[in-house]
């Protein structure tokens, strides 16, 4: 089979690629392994929301949250619905039930293999998304037998583990939401925490996004980054998708222990840093500044969030003796390219880009956190980065096309 | 919104020569493979000596412009002569050491003028762990506190943010906070 585009992945970046090469007339099909938006049906717990208002959910073409409630977080299904209204409405060529076994370069672009069909393009674009396999610490495997262990993407609701007591390790958007949620079922909480972004729901009044995007914030480029790799790497802001703030401070007052980053166990020992001091006092000046920012746009200065308790603390349990019945791994996701055979890679395995392009001519990627600016990591940033990568992705185009004819 | 009056913070760190060092980690990750040395040589009593001359990195062994000596001994209250600090006083000056540098080297990236900057460190301990007297005691410090005072060019909250940064890039806190392998064997 030929084309001039494939797209891999058909989630709400891939599709606006999609509509972004339909603008250019650029020949394309969307291969997809599942059903379009496959991961926001099968890979979410029930009570998961989006951590953007419905207003930010914005995709190209004038395509947008329609419902009445603008400042409403969207459940995982609304996603998928919403994704879903957006390939039938825009047409976009999607072949579902197509799992990509591999990407070679080949002397006019690459060669696509797949369950079904093999494809031929002078360009790829993956658009696989940036939640493809959690990441857990490489001791994870020494969890005792008798302890259940689960990541998100195979947790659902609280009914999933057995009662007593839970270790949530990892305090970012997933960790304080389960830790909330399990809490709130009855069980002992502890949760494990590293380096984490706390954020509140609502700033003066506003939700907190409304003044990332106003402040300009969202649209800070990478490449005005003073440190890109650190700014790709921070962990998720400690939000949940409801009118509510949850940081560490509402988690300890719901009874919810918190301990410091979990850094190995040792016969059956879970040990916690001693830095949970400092991870906390660096999350509340980090806060400052935000807020600073937000107060310097608006002119006065809002009512600012407590510093974070932090008691003393435990620096070692002995997941042996009962206490700890189930561990959460809330420690990552990422993206998976495992089957991509192109040498885009650094020596830590890690896809080296550019803004999404690639240093091999005509490989593109799209939907990875700050991809081109900080609004990337977000749904509502894949319509410029679709539309910068598509203008890139046509300009290759003419250029190969020059290239042949002369 | 701090760099108006300090464009020319110089605290004597070559930040240029790190960031060099760090741009050239992506495609040669082996030059960041270090190894750090040390010989110890019983003296007399609880007295040794400690010895710290060559070191391995950036992919070939290194060498310190002398050997530097370190005299390990236990005060007088422990029946010991009082050659040298205890081990456990190195710990704190080595934390020390390590934390402060790294105030300076943030300082110094975010060109903050340092005046002046001292970390008065303490300690607890409870001998009940090394005297065996009690086994739910440990042996190591129950918990150390570290109190800077900074003048310098910056706010409070700049001041704070420097010192919370050198925590977060201190080999010596990482490994005081965090387990590490240790491996003890006689040949």
């Amino acid at each position: 089979m030929q084309t001039t585009t494939v797209v891999v992945g058909a989630g709400h970046c891939g599709l606006t690629m999609s509509r972004c090469l339909a603008d250019r007339s650029i020949d394309h099909v969307v291969l997809e392994r599942g059903e379009v938006a496959s991961s926001w049906r099968t890979k979410r717990w029930d009570s998961l929301r989006l951590l953007t208002p419905n207003w930010m959910t914005r995709l190209p073409g004038g395509y947008a949250y329609r419902g009445d409630d603008p400042d409403g977080y969207l459940t995982a299904q609304g996603v998928a619905r919403l994704i879903d209204d957006y390939a039938r409405d825009t047409a976009a060529p999607v072949l579902t039930g197509t799992t990509i076994t591999a990407v070679h370069p080949a002397s006019e672009g690459y060669v696509v293999r797949t369950d079904q069909n093999t494809w031929h393009a002078r360009t790829v674009v993956l658009a696989s998304g940036a939640c493809a396999v959690p990441v857990v610490p490489a001791f994870a495997d020494q969890v005792p037998a008798g302890v259940v262990s689960v990541t998100p993407d195979q947790y659902r609701n609280p009914a999933a583990l057995p009662s007593g007591g839970v270790l949530v390790v990892g305090a970012s958007a997933t960790g304080v939401q389960l830790a909330e949620e399990l809490q709130r079922s009855g069980r002992q909480v502890t949760v494990a925490v590293g380096e984490h972004v706390r954020v509140p729901r609502r700033y003066r009044g506003r939700d907190i996004f409304w003044w990332l995007d106003a402040t300009g914030v969202l649209d800070e480029r990478a490449e005005e980054m003073d440190d890109l790799v650190r700014a790709r790497h921070l962990p998720s802001m400690q939000l949940v998708g409801a009118d509510r703030t949850v940081d560490l401070n509402s988690l300890q007052a719901l009874g919810v222990r918190v301990v410091g980053k979990l850094a190995g166990i040792c016969d059956g020992h879970a040990q916690f840093s001693g830095s949970l001091r400092n991870v906390c006092a660096l999350a509340d000046l980090k806060l400052a500044r935000l807020l600073d920012t937000i107060d310097a746009y608006a002119g006065g200065v809002g009512e600012r969030p407590a510093p974070t308790e932090v008691a003393d603390v435990p620096l070692g349990i002995d997941l042996r003796r009962g206490e700890i019945r189930s561990v959460v791994w809330a420690t990552g996701i990422k993206a998976d390219f495992s089957w991509v055979d192109v040498p885009v890679f650094d020596a830590r395995g890690r896809l080296k880009h550019d803004g999404g392009v690639t240093p091999w001519p005509g490989l593109y990627v799209i939907g990875l956190p700050l991809l081109r600016r900080r609004r990337s990591t977000f749904i509502d940033g894949a319509a410029a980065d679709a539309a910068d990568l598509a203008a890139h992705l046509a300009a290759h185009l003419d250029r190969l096309a020059s290239a042949s004819a002369s | 919104m701090t760099t108006t009056t300090q464009a020319h913070a110089d605290n004597g760190v070559n930040v240029e020569a790190l960031i060099g060092v760090r741009d050239m980690l992506p495609e040669n990750p082996d030059i960041a493979k270090f190894q750090w040395r040390s010989t110890t040589l019983w003296v007399h009593g609880t007295h040794s000596r400690s010895d710290v001359e060559t070191f391995f990195g950036f992919g070939e062994e290194q060498q310190h412009h002398t050997t530097f000596s370190h005299e390990v001994d236990h005060p007088e209250q422990f029946a010991a002569q009082d050659k040298g600090i205890t081990p456990v006083e190195y710990v704190l000056v080595a934390l020390g050491g390590c934390l402060t540098a790294g105030v300076a080297a943030v300082a110094q990236q975010r060109q903050i003028q340092l005046r002046s900057v001292k970390a008065t460190l303490t300690a607890e301990m409870d001998l009940h762990g090394i005297l065996g007297a009690d086994p739910d005691v440990r042996n190591g410090f129950s918990g150390v506190n570290v109190s800077y005072q900074i003048d310098a060019d910056a706010t409070p909250e700049e001041i704070k943010a420097l010192v919370a940064q050198s925590q977060k890039r201190s080999a010596v806190y990482d490994l005081m906070t965090n387990p590490t392998s240790v491996t003890v064997d006689v040949t």
